[in-house]
């Protein structure tokens, strides 16, 4: 199983890693959040830890925006070049297959968590000094895991329907929000913070910040791990629904 | 007690129906019978045929086969698996290979396609790199496998299809218009291929629309017409089911007005075709059967300039023809 991950994760980033102006935006991209993020911070006289803290959550908004809106549509780009059916049939479960393809998404996004930090610190100048490097690094593979796990989710729903593509794109800004990217949970209205609570980015991005800032990211570490480990659950049962619904409603092969 | 081997393929008045649906606030819905009650069984070894017209239901019954399509009625078993209930254990045995340009990634190489569908579809880490290397030899493809797909050729696209389908030693192997766009020559090492696997034990379903493929290839052939099947047998079965004689095929330059006419009343005439062919026109004159009417046609024609005339007995395409305008 993790030969298959493995392995088709490699060709995964490869197949995505290929197109020059795919490529050109996956590096303009984070530029233009941390620009933005940055700006916004500078203006309300932020400082030290708090754009620290803004640089991490405004790499973390690079990292899900490349998994939301790509997760959901590579789904649909399979079912157009005529791939969908061929996975479907893999004597795998369909959910096990998912896992690479997302990943490879986040991978690809985790880049924006190095070009936001250094971009922060030529452009802005933010010090940026990570009081534990080991843990924070750490972090950071969770983190990118735990998003490719929540992107598996969206994509899951694209196998019967040909448009919840547009789930993903829905879904890209209310997560930076809701996750506590930029703003702090607790500034969130009361009913919103369940909703943060079983969104596993809010506990990568949480520790992500703990290790950076010299706090214990430990048991957020451990939330994440497990909201992205329950995510894969709901998946397999989901995903052996939609793969029944496709073949009962002829969606596999329509674009 | 002699014990029957069970069919490899089984399939039992199989239907399935599609539903479409319009409209954004008044949804009008439509129902589209695409299978109607199909019934066949594949022995193992056997290379079967299913030919039909375009929208005959041919790719919707192997997609019930393979398990990507639930039928709405009827029921299929593929080595001894119910396709409805026994799905993941048919997904493991069975190959699938369709024609045309999809179903491989384009910005791999073809190696790496050949890589990816082996983990997906569980080919052992140890065999895998030995595996991918024999079917590119199979195919044809040693020295291109490193290039991307999207540089390929249909003919290369095609052999590629064939290797991924065979990644996994499948005991079935579903091909679906395999040798659609390919030149001749790929075609024929096509069929060669096809032949060897049929050989080496591999049970094959195929569906084509060249009869000549059909005709060497299939040991048993089901014409499937409007959802329903309209004949079975051996190819030879097929053009003995034909109610049409003798065919002649008569090349001529500058056919005179009325000719056809005469041709088409004479009592042992079945029916006539006329087929422009650059400067010349093929006159294809089916006679009913035990009947001579070469010499009847001729005498009609006399004073004309002809090219070749040739006689000959009806083809798998003849018996396909009638079948299926018949339906």
């Amino acid at each position: 199983m993790l030969r298959l991950v493995g392995v088709a994760w490699w060709l995964q980033v490869k197949m995505r890693s290929r197109s020059a102006f795919d490529g050109l935006l996956s590096l303009l991209w984070p530029g233009f959040f941390a620009t933005t993020i940055f700006m916004m911070f500078r203006q309300g006289d932020a400082s030290g830890p708090a754009l620290l803290s803004a640089a991490v959550g405004s790499s973390a908004m690079g990292i899900w925006s490349a998994v939301s809106t790509t997760s959901a549509f590579a789904l649909q780009m399979e079912r157009r070049q005529g791939t969908l059916e061929l996975l479907v049939l893999a004597p795998q479960p369909f959910a096990l297959l998912l896992v690479p393809l997302t990943l490879s998404m986040a991978t690809i996004g985790a880049y924006s968590m190095v070009a936001t930090l250094l971009w922060g610190r030529i452009a802005f100048g933010i010090e940026i000094s990570i009081a534990d490097p080991v843990a924070f690094v750490l972090a950071v593979v969770v983190t990118v895991f735990a998003i490719g796990m929540l992107g598996m989710l969206i994509a899951i729903s694209s196998i019967r329907y040909r448009s919840a593509w547009a789930v993903g794109s829905a879904l890209e800004m209310p997560v930076w929000l809701i996750c506590g990217f930029l703003v702090a949970i607790n500034d969130l209205p009361a009913w919103v913070r369940p909703l943060s609570a079983v969104l596993a980015p809010t506990w990568g991005v949480a520790a992500m910040r703990s290790a950076a800032t010299g706090h214990s990211p430990w048991a957020n570490l451990g939330w994440c791990l497990l909201t992205a480990a329950s995510y894969g659950v709901i998946a397999v049962l989901v995903s052996r629904w939609m793969v029944h619904s496709a073949r009962a409603n002829a969606t596999l092969a329509l674009s | 007690m002699v014990r029957v081997a069970e069919p490899v393929i089984q399939v039992d008045e199989l239907v399935r129906t599609f539903h479409t649906r319009r409209g954004l606030f008044r949804r009008s819905g439509k129902e589209v019978e695409a299978v109607r009650g199909v019934s066949f069984t594949v022995e193992r070894g056997e290379l079967f045929g299913l030919l039909g017209p375009n929208g005959a239901g041919k790719t919707t019954t192997i997609k019930m086969l393979i398990t990507l399509l639930l039928p709405t009625a009827g029921r299929a078993r593929v080595l001894g698996h119910d396709v409805v209930k026994d799905a993941h254990d048919v997904r493991g045995k069975v190959g699938y290979v369709f024609g045309g340009d999809r179903g491989l990634y384009e910005r791999l190489s073809g190696l790496d396609n050949l890589r990816y569908f082996a983990e997906l579809y569980g080919v052992p880490a140890r065999e895998s790199k030995q595996r991918v290397g024999e079917l590119l030899e199979l195919v044809g493809l040693v020295g291109r496998e490193k290039e991307r797909v999207e540089g390929y050729s249909r003919g290369m696209r095609q052999r590629l299809h064939i290797a991924r389908g065979l990644l996994h030693r499948p005991e079935v192997l579903f091909l679906d218009e395999p040798s659609i766009g390919i030149d001749p020559v790929g075609a024929r090492e096509l069929r060669a291929t096809v032949k060897n696997l049929v050989d080496a034990g591999t049970t094959v379903l195929l569906t084509t629309h060249y009869m000549f493929e059909a005709d060497e290839l299939c040991d048993r052939i089901a014409v499937i017409a409007q959802g329903r099947i309209v004949a079975q047998g051996t190819p030879a079965d097929l053009k003995q089911q034909v109610t049409t004689g003798t065919v002649i095929e008569i090349e001529i330059f500058g056919l005179p007005d009325g000719v056809l006419e005469k041709v088409r009343a004479e009592p042992d005439v079945q029916s006539v075709v006329v087929d422009v062919q650059g400067q010349a026109q093929v006159l294809t004159v089916h006679a009913q059967p035990g009947a001579d009417v070469l010499q009847a046609v001729m005498a009609h024609l006399e004073g004309s300039r002809f090219g070749r005339v040739i006689t000959r007995e009806p083809t798998l395409e003849d018996a396909y023809i009638e079948l299926v305008n018949a339906a």
